[in-house]
């Protein structure tokens, strides 16, 4: 599906964090704080990034700290072969889908700032933050971003809408196989008639938030991230 | 508060002298008058169990009288009502008996009072809320505990010294810790039942009853320590004391916790071996949970915990392991239970304040207690929330910080521990029970009353009752998923990890240890979300007097079919097409897979070959309705037998038919027609005689009865499974008696229908209809002998013009004409729509033999349709003469089977 390994192999010709060439060899530096070696063009980096995710200064050289440690390659990007490495990732049912989340469209690489991105979905939703920036860009963080994020994962195709096969995928994926085919289908069927208002056999986006309206997604999709 | 119990309290007394018969009295005429006696009064024996009863009786009359103003109820908590009523009753208890009798006993309290109540805590407890939260819980639970004690009790001494106490209070600083540990723990009785009414949302519930719950190690920990010092003196105590204090702190509480999570794995592994004893399934769930207990008491661990952990920990396996009967005889057991001793507790708790004997009163110490226990509460709500909200990720807010020190109830644990501090050892006992008393009554009365309008007022996020969906269930576990991995790809080992951890290390060697394996096998949240969805649509659907097969009313997912393939056939064409009619039709028609043809033709085959009980069943009903005829209907009987056997001889010498069994099968479904008279056409066969049916009939039940018993043991390990839906036209408990006796009658083919498939699931609307008078069963059988004459003739005559019949392989074919079931059905609906009685109004075409039978068998039809939707809890309500037939129907699990 995807070109795996020329990123490794390559010297990396992407330059690190969005052409940003000063800071390519901070990819070779693992643990090494960015803080420490932080120019201005890093610092400018690193408020965009804090401006875009949310996340504090702490946080992003906490996470750099761990992406320079996934990053085997040295080359300023994750590849598949990197996030797979994690080995409890690897056998977590979604896994893959996970992984694939991570990737910008037709990419088969991510750079810090796009990981972040992603990251940024599992922030806590914070009081401070549902007041200001009414007319802003909505944070990546708000319920509607993270519903999306759950919803891509179902979303193979990429039609904005769960067909039942791609339902069907999903509960294969979750469910045991003590369940028969049988019984997945005939849950899936049920799941989507649950969900499907407007008749049309599939979820749309609309629909999967109007499913899980009384959920705390809030909750249920944030993990606490170090400060 | 004591102010109002006050006067109650000089009432009784004034009266005191004057009645002069204390309540025993009656026990006094016990004396057996000399010789034999025709009559004995033994109260002396029975007294203490009777008083017992009496109180929980009185306890639960006084509930219901409570909730016959729904007015009332709503504005004051059960639990406050409660109190003043144990204040009244004491009342007059004291003014009859001179002395207050009936207290609150703290061994009593917790060797049986507490028990249930905990453990119906700990095993409703939502697990997965409780440990989402369980940081906070504890936080509370320990750091919250400990400094209310010690604030409060420092605090108090300063009062004292500050000569805000009266000096007639002998107590020193360590009096006052001890007093404070036992006065500082948020109580879980009184918490749960004040809380249950408020319905705050679910987190905020959680946190203040799981706190509750875990505070239990550190008060007893806290008393006990405290206990001693006092005991020992304060000169004496070394520093090793102290330590040994701390140290005990944890002995208590991870020992308790360990007791009880020991007897958990005991409970969850006992129940997977109780296959063949589904009885007592309820009760081992209830001594074992009881025994964690005794055991931490004995141990002097924390028994509460220990409750609390077997509760929550044996849950899951005991669930998954015992039968659906069970479960719901544990839920409802401890539910009952538990509310008993809670109702007891309160009430007992009003009566026990009314012994003046036992408390002294100083105002300065009680104000000082009420305002401090108030004002630390808060204060370290307050602290602890706020180096809590560091690391929530939900962050708790104001609000719900206030309803959190406000919901501090104490309750009748700090009463116990208070009886049982020793007055030589503590000098001021006797205030501190008063003050207690106090504290109490002012939480759960005062407190309890407020709170409700308080939440009100500040707009609490309230817990929305809402049922779950497959979506909210499968979208959760994904969102699990999804927090896991990204905790993986973070680095960061949190939470969601360990859960993920947890989970794992749960389905490899846990759950595969405690549970049985077929429960193993099926285990899946997501698939029991939809097991229960179904079973409820069904019964929601059975209850709006639906008919399977008006689809209008169909709510599709309700009716899961074998296979998904017929399930979206199903959906696809009710939505589209929105003609529900055929839907029954439509379903077969999709199910024609080899294996359900397969599953089709045995089913068949079993049908025509086993028989149904029926008529034996009515007979023997007769007998117990009309006695007098009871004679008479036996030589009946013996002339049906006559009849069937030469017949069937007769039958087999003309046609060469070897499936002697399916014969009088056919014939029935003939006759049926016969009956119906409409649905002749479908069929092609000429009516049959309804005089053999009632002879085979006779036989045939003992097979029937036999394929029952070898049913209901497979029906059990059923139970256990995801979704089968056992119909069983006969409603087994009312006919048990007779399939009893007739079960040495007939060596039976042991073949068990398999779990019949989608196609089978219409077939025993059909094949059973034939059987039963479901409602008169007297009027039935009075007129079948009748018919029986009659019907025997044309039986005969019939017989000659059956050519051969195609009973066999018709069945496989065509479902429906080797059955009766295709003449019904037309029948059915019409049937259905009206009352059932009136269909007792025979239709001419009955006229003849037919007549209790078409009945019937309209009423079997719709039972049968409904049955498979309405699970085992039903049965008990159709009608006792129903059902004969016993169906298996399994719904999307063939393959398991």
């Amino acid at each position: 599906m995807r070109s795996r390994n020329t990123a490794l192999s390559l010297p990396d010709p992407s330059p690190f964090l969005l052409s940003h060439p000063p800071f390519h060899w901070l990819g070779f530096r693992r643990h090494r704080s960015l803080s420490t070696v932080m120019g201005s063009q890093a610092s400018t980096l690193l408020e965009e990034i804090k401006k875009e995710t949310g996340f504090s200064h702490g946080q992003i050289i906490r996470l750099y700290s761990r992406f320079t440690s996934l990053d085997k390659g040295d080359n300023g990007t994750l590849s598949w072969e990197d996030f797979q490495r994690i080995p409890e990732l690897a056998i977590d049912p979604p896994g893959d889908r996970i992984i694939n989340a991570f990737f910008p469209e037709g990419e088969d690489q991510v750079n810090f700032r796009g990981c972040m991105k992603t990251l940024a979905h599992f922030r806590p939703i914070e009081d401070n933050e549902k007041s200001k920036d009414v007319n802003g860009p909505e944070p990546l963080d708000s319920r509607s971003n993270k519903l999306h994020f759950a919803f891509q994962l179902y979303d193979l195709d990429e039609d904005d809408k769960i067909s039942r096969d791609e339902m069907l995928q999903v509960l294969c994926m979750m469910v045991g196989v003590s369940i028969s085919d049988e019984q997945l289908g005939s849950i899936a069927d049920r799941t989507m008639q649950e969900a499907d208002q407007d008749g049309d056999s599939a979820i749309s986006f609309t629909e999967f938030v109007k499913v899980l309206e009384k959920v705390d997604v809030e909750q249920k999709m944030s993990i606490r991230f170090l400060h | 508060m004591l102010r109002a119990a006050l006067p109650l309290l000089g009432l009784p007394l004034a009266g005191a002298g004057a009645a002069e018969e204390p309540t025993q009295e009656p026990g006094s005429w016990g004396e057996p008058p000399p010789g034999l006696t025709l009559f004995r009064w033994q109260w002396h024996e029975v007294e203490a169990p009777y008083l017992v009863a009496l109180w929980i009786l009185v306890a639960s009359l006084a509930k219901i009288v409570f909730h016959l103003s729904r007015k009332v109820t709503s504005l004051v908590p059960e639990s406050c009502l409660l109190i003043l009523l144990g204040l009244v009753l004491g009342g007059i208890v004291l003014a009859v008996a001179k002395k207050a009798e009936y207290q609150l006993e703290p061994g009593t309290f917790f060797l049986f009072l507490l028990p249930p109540i905990v453990l119906d805590s700990g095993y409703f407890m939502p697990s997965r809320l409780f440990f989402d939260n369980l940081g906070a819980i504890l936080t509370y639970a320990v750091v919250g505990t400990l400094w209310n004690a010690f604030t409060t009790g420092a605090a108090l001494w300063g009062l004292q010294q500050a000569g805000l106490v009266a000096p007639r209070v002998q107590a020193g600083l360590l009096d006052f810790l001890l007093f404070g540990s036992l006065i500082s723990a948020v109580d879980p009785v009184a918490v749960l039942a004040v809380f249950e009414e408020v319905h705050v949302n679910e987190t905020l519930f959680i946190i203040v009853f799981g706190e509750s719950l875990l505070n239990d190690a550190v008060t007893v920990v806290l008393y006990k320590v405290c206990n001693s010092f006092v005991e020992m003196g304060s000169a004496n105590v070394q520093v090793t004391d102290y330590l040994k204090g701390v140290a005990s702190l944890f002995v208590v509480s991870l020992g308790g916790a360990a007791v009880g999570l020991v007897f958990a794995f005991l409970l969850a592994l006992t129940t997977r071996f109780t296959k063949r004893v589904r009885i007592i399934e309820p009760l081992l769930v209830f001594l074992l949970a009881y025994a964690a207990y005794l055991t931490a008491e004995m141990a002097s661990l924390s028994a509460i915990l220990a409750v609390t952990m077997c509760g929550l920990g044996c849950k899951k396996y005991v669930e998954a392991n015992i039968s659906h009967k069970s479960r719901t005889a544990v839920k409802y057991t401890m539910k009952t239970l538990a509310s008993c001793a809670e109702t007891v507790i309160f009430m007992l708790l009003g009566i026990s304040a009314v012994d003046s004997s036992k408390w002294a009163w100083d105002s300065g110490l009680v104000l000082g207690t009420l305002f401090f226990i108030l004002f630390f509460r808060a204060l370290g709500v307050v602290l602890q929330t706020w180096m809590l909200n560091q690391f929530r990720l939900v962050p708790l807010d104001k609000i719900d910080q206030v309803v959190m020190s406000y919901g501090g109830l104490r309750g009748a644990v700090a009463f116990a521990l208070v009886i049982l501090l020793d007055r030589t050892k503590v000098p001021a006992k006797d205030y501190f029970v008063a003050t207690t008393i106090v504290v109490v009554f002012f939480t759960v009365i005062v407190q309890g009353l407020t709170i409700k309008p308080l939440v009100k007022w500040l707009k609490v996020k309230r817990s929305e009752h809402h049922k779950p969906t497959l979506n909210q269930e499968l979208h959760e576990h994904t969102f699990d998923h999804i927090l896991a991995a990204v905790e993986d790809v973070v680095g960061h080992h949190g939470y969601h990890y360990w859960r993920d951890r947890w989970e794992q290390f749960d389905k490899k060697y846990l759950s595969q240890l405690l549970m049985r394996r077929s429960a193993y096998r099926i285990r899946d949240q997501i698939w029991d979300v939809y097991y229960r969805l179904n079973i409820r649509d069904a019964i929601s659907f059975v209850d709006q007097g639906g008919h399977v097969l008006s689809s209008t009313g169909l709510t599709l997912p309700s009716m899961p079919s074998r296979n998904s393939v017929a399930e979206t056939s199903v959906t696809n064409l009710l939505r589209e097409s929105g003609s529900g009619a055929c839907l029954d039709l439509q379903v077969i028609d999709t199910v024609r897979s080899g294996r359900d043809r397969e599953d089709a033709v045995m089913h068949h085959l079993l049908c025509g070959g086993l028989y149904k009980p029926r008529r034996r069943y009515k007979a023997s009903c007769s007998r117990h309705f009309i006695s007098e005829d009871a004679q008479e209907r036996q030589d009946k009987e013996i002339f049906q037998q006559n009849m069937k056997r030469r017949l069937e001889s007769f039958k087999s010498t003309k046609h060469n038919i070897c499936f002697t069994k399916n014969k009088p099968r056919t014939r029935k479904a003939s006759r049926k027609k016969d009956g119906v008279a409409n649905a002749e056409a479908t069929n092609g066969k000429p009516p049959r005689d309804l005089g053999f049916q009632d002879t085979a009939a006779v036989i045939l039940t003992v097979e029937s009865e036999e394929e029952e018993e070898s049913d209901s043991s497979e029906t059990e390990k059923e139970d256990d499974e995801g979704i089968i839906f056992v119909a069983r036209a006969t409603s087994e408990v009312l006919q048990e008696g007779k399939f009893s006796g007739s079960l040495e009658i007939c060596p039976s083919p042991r073949i068990i229908p398999p779990s019949p498939t989608c196609a089978e699931k219409e077939l025993p609307w059909k094949s059973g209809q034939g059987d039963l008078a479901v409602y008169v069963s007297s009027e039935t059988t009075k007129i079948v002998p009748v018919d029986m004459q009659t019907g025997w003739n044309q039986s005969i005559s019939s017989l000659e013009s059956l050519a051969s019949p195609p009973c066999t392989q018709a069945p496989t074919l065509t479902r429906l004409p080797p059955h009766p079931l295709g003449t019904e059905e037309p029948q059915a609906p019409l049937d259905l729509s009206s009352d059932p009685r009136p269909s007792f109004a025979f239709p001419p075409s009955l006229a003849k033999a037919g007549r209790s039978r078409s009945e019937s068998s309209a009423d079997i039809s719709q039972q049968q349709e409904l049955q498979p939707l309405m699970g085992h809890k039903n049965h008990t309500h159709l009608s006792p003469g129903t059902a004969n037939s016993h169906w298996c129907i399994q719904f999307n699990r063939g393959g398991r089977l």
